[in-house]
């Protein structure tokens, strides 16, 4: 579930679609900002560590020569009275600096950037990625998040990508088989819908729309989606009780069956969609 | 001059539309919108002439001579970030490629060469009467922040004499998009949300304002999606004594104006009447003279 | 002595430069000689690390003294390690400022903000 802007409604969308499955794998791979987990407040059963590679200089066999420092494009190291000093906030663990020390003065530890945490909510499992705040990139988690579902074959996958379109997002959506994009109806909206639709056509994604919050008069969205041909997967109206439901970081699904037959019928529009997708560009 | 910016933490707020009811309403000669990801206020602050461009360059990106290249693999081998791929010959993946610069000191045959990369686009709307600086990012380019700064520097060099207050959109999240924001700002307002995933956020960029000692307010959108949780905020800001501006309630309307290209100040309706007072209340906590429109 | 003040242009009776990290020049003042000549901020064209950046290039140049409104904590701990001491300027000119620092007025700059890290990678 991608969104070009924050607020359409993603993580409500996320949460109800595999509340509305049942038996579903969630993973939260907005690790700035995780709130899927806010609503399913699963019983925990597993935390994970995630770390990224930072060097270690070995100052005994440092001779100075500044290579390190001088290579480094991060500005990760600097050179003062004659040694070379690290910046672990700022490294962007490339190696480059292990790579080149003419003395082999520099190996490498662990960074903690962040956290998996793994639970139960009925029978979704959630798996939840947290960035550790100042950390410089969520991709680390997002890859390990990636690969809790790796061998998964029965269950839906249900990924809550970041808003927006920057790295972090075409990482959560390598794997995806099919990207449902969530719109709101304003302007605002539209113009990051753009965005998102470009994303999944560069990366060769299937995707399908979900207008969400519709109201009754004009959608610039569903204005956009037929001039771009991008089909529309299904409407979800704008709802008070729903909104209400929801700020309160509960899942609608679970607790009004109207909700659990919207969500339930969109969900089955979807996996038809994306089936459908599977057979007509087998190649993907 | 004072320095206004507008924060959320969490998307989708409503952070851009009371912005720009801000600049309208204070008539600000100078806004900026530092939301690079995804930019927003143009939408509303409808400009009459083009913009001065300039292209932004982030990161320089690894590119490979497919002609020097003799297939030893050694870029791929080391590359961190699985940027390298190898589809009948050796090539960069623009949009995992960070410009570590590991491939082209390792490349046997110099066929790896760093090559300045467009990231972004930045855009400069000038008036008799006003400056606006904005900008977009390209797709999967990972240096908002160093774009933010220059938005902002962009704006703060072009500023008209008698310049007395600067409206500035912020970014979503907590992230150094939203610190490169912060840097020389007098006042952050924060456009909070009624909901648990809404408290949680602005707790986090509560937290990271607070770092840099910059004044901050707080007002709450859509508060009648939840009045119990609205109080909450409230109560809230009353503990750790930060002033909080006013409420606006949810409003189809706010959806219709900002659908026509215009502000919610611009039409008689209840999210606008609602934003007035957090202006004159906002403008009060910032000691300028509200020049503007009559709050 | 070496003292070293970020700037936005290249006059010493123009407002030092609100930023330390992404100044676009340094201004190099040497004490004794009383001459003056700018160096180029390279740290400008960084992502992320400018402060570590320009605090290397200030080390490098043998500054002993910066004054600087303000300071990150990365650029501050290699200013530190560096024995470059870090006065807090006073609003005004260069010139001026140089003046408060020779007669003993400018008080050690004492609080560094966080990193900006620009190179988020979202």
């Amino acid at each position: 579930m991608l969104s070009g802007k924050g607020g359409t409604g993603k993580t409500l969308v996320s949460v109800n679609f595999a509340a509305a499955a049942e038996a579903a794998v969630y993973l939260d791979c907005d690790v700035e900002e995780p709130n899927g987990h806010l609503f399913f407040k699963p019983e925990i059963t597993s935390e994970e560590l995630v770390s990224a590679k930072i060097p270690l200089i070995d100052y005994d066999r440092c001779n100075g020569c500044r290579t390190c420092v001088d290579f480094c494009k991060f500005n990760a190291l600097a050179f003062i009275k004659n040694k070379p000093v690290l910046f672990k906030d700022i490294c962007h663990s490339c190696g480059g600096c292990v790579l080149f020390c003419p003395q082999k003065a520099i190996s490498e530890e662990e960074k903690n950037v962040g956290m998996i945490q793994s639970g139960t909510s009925g029978q979704v499992r959630v798996h939840t990625g947290f960035l550790n705040t100042g950390e410089a990139s969520g991709i680390p988690i997002i890859k390990e998040l990636l690969k809790k579902s790796a061998g998964e074959t029965a269950l839906p996958i249900f990924i809550d990508c970041p808003p927006g379109n920057a790295c972090s997002v075409m990482e959560s959506i390598k794997d995806a088989d099919y990207c449902v994009l969530v719109a709101e109806p304003t302007v605002f909206g539209v113009h990051n819908l753009k965005m998102v639709c470009d994303l999944a056509e560069t990366f060769h994604k299937p995707y399908g729309v979900v207008l969400n919050k519709c109201l009754e008069d004009e959608n610039p969205a569903e204005e956009f989606c037929k001039e771009h041909h991008a089909t529309i997967l299904g409407r979800i109206p704008f709802d008070s009780k729903l909104g209400s439901i929801s700020s309160n970081a509960r899942i609608a699904v679970r607790e009004n069956d109207r909700y659990r037959e919207l969500f339930s019928e969109l969900l089955h529009t979807i996996i038809e969609e994306a089936n459908h997708e599977a057979v007509a560009h087998p190649q993907r | 001059m004072k320095q206004l910016l507008i924060l959320s933490g969490k998307g989708g707020t409503g952070k851009t539309t009371v912005a720009g009811a801000l600049i309208k309403l204070s008539q600000a000669r100078a806004y900026a919108d530092c939301d690079v990801d995804a930019p927003n206020l143009h939408l509303s602050m409808t400009q009459t002439a083009d913009p001065e461009r300039n292209d932004y360059y982030g990161m320089p990106k690894a590119q490979i001579d497919a002609e020097a290249c003799i297939g030893c693999g050694q870029c791929k081998e080391n590359c961190r970030f699985d940027a390298i791929i190898n589809n009948n010959g050796y090539a960069v993946d623009p949009f995992s490629c960070e410009g570590c610069g590991v491939c082209e000191a390792l490349c046997p045959v110099n066929a790896v060469s760093m090559k300045p990369a467009v990231a972004g686009e930045q855009m400069l709307y000038r008036t008799t009467y006003s400056v606006f600086s904005t900008a977009q990012l390209k797709m999967g380019s990972g240096t908002s922040g160093k774009l933010v700064t220059e938005v902002k520097k962009r704006m703060l060099s072009s500023l008209l004499p008698e310049t007395e207050l600067a409206v500035i959109d912020g970014s979503p999240g907590i992230g150094c998009p939203v610190i490169a924001s912060m840097s020389g700002v007098s006042m952050v307002l924060i456009v909070a949300e009624p909901s648990v995933s809404g408290i949680s956020d602005m707790e986090r960029i509560l937290h990271t304002a607070e770092i840099f000692h910059t004044q901050t307010c707080v007002c709450v959108n859509k508060a009648d999606v939840n009045l119990e949780l609205t109080e909450r905020i409230e109560r809230y800001c009353e503990e750790k004594q930060i002033p909080f501006v006013g409420i606006i309630p949810y409003d189809s309307q706010a959806v219709a104006a900002i659908n026509n290209g215009k502000t919610i100040v611009e039409l008689d309706c209840p999210s606008g009447r609602a934003v007035r007072k957090i202006y004159a209340e906002t403008m009060r906590l910032l000691q300028v003279q509200a020049g503007g429109i009559e709050a | 002595m070496k003292i070293a003040i970020p700037m936005n242009e290249q006059s010493m009776d123009t407002e030092v430069c609100p930023s330390f990290g992404r100044a676009p020049y340094f201004l190099l003042y040497d004490s004794v000689t009383k001459e003056a000549y700018y160096l180029d901020n390279e740290a400008v064209a960084s992502q992320g690390g400018a402060g570590i950046r320009a605090a290397q290039v200030i080390a490098d140049h043998g500054v002993k003294a910066l004054i600087a409104p303000r300071c990150g904590e990365n650029a501050a701990e290699v200013l530190t390690k560096a024995e470059v001491f870090t006065y807090h300027s006073i609003p005004g000119t260069a010139r001026q400022n140089i003046e408060a620092h020779l007669n003993n007025q400018l008080p050690l700059l004492s609080e560094f903000h966080a990193g900006f890290h620009g190179h988020e990678k979202k």
